[in-house]
């Protein structure tokens, strides 16, 4: 009976494994924590570690491959069993977030305004073990009208203004006073004088300097009820969370990524957007190639649809391979193929080759389509191989024979 | 069967028709609106001029002496009497119009700002290989923009497009009025004509600026984004028109003899007859007016030859008043060349019929009709070697099976073998290098489809099985990939024609090479329904048989020796149990330990003895314990017996073992019975009687909550109103309410209820399902809400208005066992047929989102060098999924499974070392 190897000398043979680079770091880190507080003898080890090159070799991919083909068939083709609803979730608070297909339909349409975009905002050490602090964050960065904190907003034809009543308590819950609500609404509005009236102080009186036609008092009531106060644009609504870990962080309807970073109080490595394109202007493309696999990813788990990384990857890839989002369709990767008869043959038929004939294009018949039409072999699998036999092969052969 | 050697296209470039080629090109001056005399021949220069080609079998081509399938066709041409604008180009036409200077015709920017442009073209194309389009249309912007001419100082006037092919000049006159001048297509293509070309108004400068002034004009038309190689921006302006060969417009004979003709030629005929008497009267020297007239008319009937869908002006209509389908119309779209005839193509050696099971054929067979079989044929090259057989087959002849339809002679002489008088003299003259196209037979690889295609296991090959009967056969377990069920399916297939199409066919899309899907790296092919259920009566610890039906499973499954028996009946008779009779088929050192969908999670594993039989363990190819259910060897599932097998032992042992298990599993079931009735959903009256207190109870909380939400003393919940809390509250409620009763259902339905063991194995329905159909409907929902649709405030006026209790939005008491009252079955019916509009909306977005996918993706493949390239060789990753491993290959994604390989090398049992 062979000798079982100590831990160390199994962690010497496969640190030397690690570094001949035979399998990926994924492999071999589950080999290490796979062996961990099992007994091997030397062979025993050195088999092991021969199964899984092996292993790992058999499971390479044949060059040649339609890779593409098969990422968007394995994306696809679930895509009859999910679901069109709308969900409402997101635990304590409902907000209503779009899922299934048309999400997925949005994420490969790299909507530049997706439907419901959330952020998820993650504060930083401090804040996040405070729920007071969190809601401040909260405060800043959910974007407050006057309309949120108004309890009404009156316009008299006879004194020529437009009232607002704020609500105290509601100013509280904003954190903010009539005297910042004031100076924001007299910035926006410099034809205007705006003050507080002294018999109340939660009472501001907008005075036009000059006479309003009749009709125009009303519009400018309903144009001050949208002053933002304070927040950042586009998000209406951020709601405190508590983590399994006993820590505070923030969701929101509606994003605006690259102000949100800006907030003082919020940790700007942790955060996360659903909005693609907001990640690759802010955080570039890399960040938004791997949203990009997130946010797909998601979509079909929730689904229950089980959907290889690997094919998400190559679309994600694919969208942001030229380092700005490509859609996946006629505006995008579709719209943008070299071919002349791979463009036409997808949608806008005539325009493509109207457009061709002036600019004389050249269609080289590299891809799938082009070889389709014309009848010709396709570049993909036992495609991919230029050897030929020669023609004159019988001839040679029949020489030898003799 | 393919030459020796033939030649590729290596590309395909575009250009615009230069006047001149289609001249030269033309075989024919087309002059006569006419087809056909009276007596049916062609007109001489007319549109069916014999020289255009032919399309009467027999006869031959005036230019080329060729017959109907060699002839290519012939373009003859129509010279325009007057020059007309090509819809197409209307918008290129406008944009350049504006760009370039009325009266000397360069570009009107400066000479810096062109030689910077022209720099970063270069550049550009330098770098991709293609003209900077976008560069081009800012240009373009640009140079629009500019009031007066840098070269000639001449003041540039507004131009204005009225659609679809009328230019107009805004001219200031001498006395300061504005007025609108027509620009006609002969004032456009004078003004084109200079475009590119140096002229006077350049040529002033000294001597040393004559040559860049000459280079600068020609780049003007690379600024316009026109490519001069191949090019003209006059040629826009039609000024001869080519005519379209007889083969690309035939005529078509109706039955009554009556000649009908190609919406195109209608539409020549159109031209011609508007250009004779454009050209007549211009001759005649009719007033301007009606020359104008005349002008436009032909116009129209150009624009519309080219497109018959250009808005602003009426389509051409046929006589019949539909419209008609000219040339862009036969491109475009999902009916236009480009996708019905160029991307996808039409066949032979193909076949579609109605598919029907037969669970006796292999998984990679497939049974075709033998009427199918006689008429699909696969060539065959006689050798010195198959010679003999060869003749034999000759000699049965087209109409006995199987035999020869045709043979293909050495100089490519095909002889039909239905005419043949002799079939021994055929079949005596046989020599090597001959070709027999041979009746399909059994073992013949073809390829078989069905629709839609969403994945590659759409399209397998298979085996073929020759059977009697006219409908395609298949195995239940292949039904999963295909998608395909027997109410009617029908399904495609074909017949490889070379023997390296074969090959590739059996080595690549053989249905056991697809077993593992690449969407997960699992098994898509598995078991199904009653296979399952027979799995579960098989495996069970009830499962016990006697040497008959012991010996009748094994022979069934195609094995020859019994096993041992291990246990004795009542009579001291021996006995097999059903889990020995499964083991049978397992290879004979396969282990494996996994949890069945039976497994009811206790804290403490009882493994081997648990009292459901839900821990599968198998050792050195026996199955100790559990029972084999879906999850064990279910298709589209991963991680089961079935992936093993197939992970460890390929995927020929495993189609064997499916195989086996298929028809061991189908005598099975048939030798026990198995059917579904009104009473296996019966239950007791006093479980009726629970069910009943569940949901009064139910009903009464709801009408609490509503009280309590009409006192405005409803607690909102955080986020929602309070209308929208009490409708939560509501729906929480009653769902609760139906799982109750439910779950008081399932506990009065027996162990050996035919319903709960499909639902509990995973054959075939669900616990909700059940519960549905003995117990209590539950909640019928429109849009995730209970149903509120309907008149004002109720939904049906037998409902007071306002009413929010449960029964007046959609909840249903009754169960489909008791029916359900007309009230009831109006709120199913309300939210069934929203799961109907969803899965039809559905589809058709799916559908077009995977069109998408398809199309975007298709050029991408895995390289040697292991990078991911697109067709232009562009890379997208630089190892594929990061880890370069194959997904249909991987285990479950995973590159290599550590745990087993570990498991297996150390030969750790756990469950065996916690027995012992």
């Amino acid at each position: 009976m062979a000798q079982f190897l100590t831990t160390n000398q199994i962690k010497l043979r496969l640190e030397t494994f690690h570094k001949d680079k035979l399998v990926p770091d994924t492999v071999y880190d589950e080999l290490k924590s796979e062996l961990k507080g099992k007994k091997t003898t030397k062979n025993q080890l050195e088999q092991i570690i021969k199964e899984i090159i092996n292993s790992y070799e058999f499971a390479q991919i044949d060059p040649g491959s339609a890779v593409g083909t098969v990422a968007a068939q394995s994306i696809g083709e679930p895509g009859t069993q999910m679901t069109l609803q709308t969900f409402h979730y997101s635990g304590v608070a409902e907000m209503s977030v779009l899922r299934g297909l048309p999400r997925l339909i949005e994420i490969l349409d790299a909507r530049k305004n997706p439907s419901t975009p959330t952020m998820t905002i993650y504060l930083d050490e401090l804040t996040e073990k405070s729920e007071n602090l969190a809601k401040q964050v909260a405060r800043r960065i959910e974007l407050t009208t006057v309309n949120k904190i108004a309890h009404s907003i009156t316009h008299s034809f006879s004194e020529g203004t437009v009232k607002i009543k704020l609500d105290a308590l509601l100013l509280k819950d904003k954190d903010t006073e009539p005297q910042t609500v004031m100076n924001k609404i007299q910035l926006r509005r410099k034809e205007c004088k705006v003050e507080i009236d002294p018999e109340d102080e939660n009472m501001i009186v907008i005075n036009p300097l000059k006479e309003l036609k009749f009709s125009d008092l009303p519009k400018l009531a309903e144009k001050v009820r949208e002053i933002p106060i304070k927040g950042i644009k586009n998000v209406n609504r951020v709601v405190v969370m508590k983590s399994k870990e006993g820590k505070y962080y923030l969701q929101s309807e509606g994003s605006n990524f690259s102000e949100l970073l800006r907030i003082p109080g919020v940790d700007p490595t942790r955060c996360y957007t659903t909005d693609i394109n907001q990640i690759a202007e802010t955080l570039g493309i890399e960040a938004a190639r791997n949203a990009l696999v997130k946010e797909s990813l998601s979509v079909m788990k929730e689904q229950g649809l089980d959907v290889d990384k690997r094919h998400v990857m190559l679309v994600s890839d694919l969208m942001s391979h030229t380092g700005e989002i490509l859609q996946i369709g006629r505006h995008g990767i579709s719209g943008k193929k070299s071919s002349v008869f791979a463009r036409a043959a997808f949608e806008v038929t005539v325009k493509h080759l109207l457009d061709a004939a002036v600019h004389g294009e050249y269609d080289p018949l590299e891809g799938i389509t082009e070889n389709v039409i014309v009848g010709q072999t396709i570049a993909l699998g036992t495609g991919i191989v230029d050897l030929t036999m020669s023609a004159n092969y019988r001839e040679f052969s029949d020489k030898e024979d003799k | 069967m393919s030459s020796d050697s033939y030649k590729t296209i290596k590309g395909i470039r575009f250009g615009l028709l230069n006047p001149n080629t289609v001249r030269k090109l033309s075989v024919e001056r087309i002059i006569t609106p006419d087809t056909y005399d009276a007596d049916g021949t062609p007109v001489a220069t007319g549109l069916m001029d014999g020289s255009l080609g032919t399309i009467d079998p027999g006869q031959r081509c005036k230019t080329c002496g060729a017959r109907v399938g060699s002839c290519p066709g012939h373009f003859g041409h129509i010279e325009l009497s007057r020059p007309v604008i090509h819809v197409g180009y209307n918008k290129l036409i406008y944009k350049v119009l504006r760009a370039t200077c009325r009266a000397c015709h360069r570009i009107l920017l400066e000479p810096v700002e062109i030689k910077e442009i022209i720099d970063k073209m270069d550049e550009y194309e330098d770098q991709w290989g293609v003209p900077d389009y976008d560069l081009i249309e800012e240009v373009l912007k640009k140079a629009a923009k500019k009031t007066s001419c840098s070269y000639c100082e001449e003041e540039q006037n507004k131009i204005r497009l009225e659609k679809p092919t009328t230019y107009y000049e805004e001219v200031e006159t001498e006395t300061g009025q504005k007025q609108t001048n027509k620009l006609s297509p002969s004032d456009i293509h004078s003004w084109f004509e200079d475009i590119g070309q140096s002229n006077e108004g350049t040529e002033d400068s000294g001597k040393g600026e004559d040559t860049r002034d000459k280079n600068a004009a020609k780049d003007d038309c690379r600024l316009l984004g026109i490519n001069p190689q191949f090019a003209r921006p006059e040629w826009m302006i039609l000024k001869v028109l080519p005519v379209p060969p007889v083969s690309v417009r035939p005529s078509i004979t109706l039955e009554n003899g009556i000649r009908s003709e190609d919406d195109l030629t209608h539409k020549l005929v159109d031209i011609i007859r508007i250009n004779q008497r454009l050209l007549e009267n211009r001759e005649a020297g009719a007033p301007q007016l009606i020359v104008e007239d005349l002008w436009e008319l032909l116009q129209y009937h150009v624009s519309t030859y080219f497109d018959n869908e250009i808005s602003g002006i009426p389509p051409a209509r046929h006589r019949s008043g539909r419209a008609l389908r000219t040339l862009t119309q036969r491109l475009k779209g999902k009916e236009g060349r480009f996708r019905a005839n160029l991307s996808g193509k039409r066949v032979d050696f193909s076949a579609r019929t109605v598919i029907s099971p037969d669970p006796l054929l292999s998984i990679n067979e497939v049974g075709v009709p033998r009427d199918i079989s006689e008429i699909l044929t696969v060539p065959e090259r006689v050798t010195e070697w198959n010679i003999e057989e060869m003749k034999e087959l000759v000699m049965k002849g087209p109409r006995n099976f199987p035999g020869v339809n045709y043979i293909i002679r050495p100089d490519g002489r095909r002889v039909d073998l239905r005419y043949a008088r002799n079939l021994q003299a055929v079949a005596d003259s046989l020599q090597p290098e001959f070709i027999i196209e041979r009746h399909l037979r059994d073992g013949d690889v073809v390829l078989f489809n069905r629709q839609p295609s969403l994945h590659r296991m759409s399209i397998m090959a298979h085996e073929v099985k020759v059977v009697p009967y006219k409908t395609f056969r298949l195995t239940l377990p292949v039904c999963r990939p295909y998608n395909a069920d027997f109410d009617g399916d029908e399904m495609n297939l074909h017949v490889p024609q070379s023997e390296e199409a074969q090959a590739e066919a059996r080595i690549l899309m053989r249905v056991q090479e697809q077993i593992s899907t690449p969407r997960y790296g699992g098994p898509i092919i598995g078991a199904i329904q009653d296979f399952i259920t027979s799995a579960y009566f098989l495996t069970r610890k009830t499962g016990i048989y006697t040497k008959s039906e012991a010996a009748q499973l094994i022979t069934a499954a195609g094995l020859e020796n019994l096993p041992k028996a291990d246990t004795k009946g009542p009579k001291g008779e021996p006995m097999w149990s059903g889990k020995t009779l499964f083991s049978a088929l397992l290879p004979d050192d396969f282990n494996f330990t996994m949890f069945n969908n039976l497994c009811e999670k206790h804290d403490t594993c009882k493994k081997i003895k648990c009292s459901v039989e839900g821990y599968i363990l198998i050792r050195d190819g026996v199955l100790v314990s559990g029972i084999i259910d879906k999850k064990a060897f279910g298709a589209e599932v991963p991680d089961s017996v079935l992936h093993r097998i197939l992970k460890e032992y390929g995927a020929d042992r495993t189609r064997t073992f499916l195989d086996s298990v298929t028809r061991m599993l189908i005598t099975n079931i048939t030798l026990r019975g198995f059917s579904m009735g009104a009473s296996d959903i019966d239950i007791p009256p006093e479980a009726d009687k629970q069910i009943e207190e569940i949901l009064t109870v139910a009903k009464k909380n709801v009408l609490k909550i509503i009280k309590q939400y009409e006192d405005g003393t409803l607690e909102r919940q955080a986020g929602r109103t309070e209308g929208e809390t009490l409708e939560a509250r509501i729906m929480e409620i009653l769902a609760n309410a139906r799982t109750d009763c439910s779950n008081v259902s399932a506990e009065y339905l027996d162990d050996d209820n035919e319903a709960l063991i499909m639902a509990r194995t995973g054959a075939r329905g669900n616990m909700l399902n059940l519960g549905q159909m003995s117990a209590c409907v539950g909640q019928q929902a429109v849009r995730g809400q209970r149903i509120q649709r309907g008149y004002k405030d109720r939904v049906l006026p037998f409902f007071k208005q306002g009413d929010l209790s449960a029964e007046a939005h959609g909840f249903v008491d009754s169960s489909f066992r008791t029916g359900l009252n007309p009230i009831e079955f109006f709120m199913h019916a309300a939210g069934g047929r929203e799961g109907l509009v969803d899965t039809a909306v559905r589809t058709s977005q799916s559908g077009y989102m995977q069109r998408r996918l398809v199309n975007a993706l298709q050029d991408i493949s895995s390289c040697y060098d292991k990078t991911v390239r697109n067709a232009a060789g562009e890379i997208v990753q630089f190892l594929y999924g990061e880890d370069n491993v194959d997904p249909a290959k991987s285990d479950h994604g995973k590159a290599v499974n550590v745990s087993i390989i570990i498991n297996k090398i150390l030969e750790t049992h756990p469950e065996e070392a916690e027995e012992e």
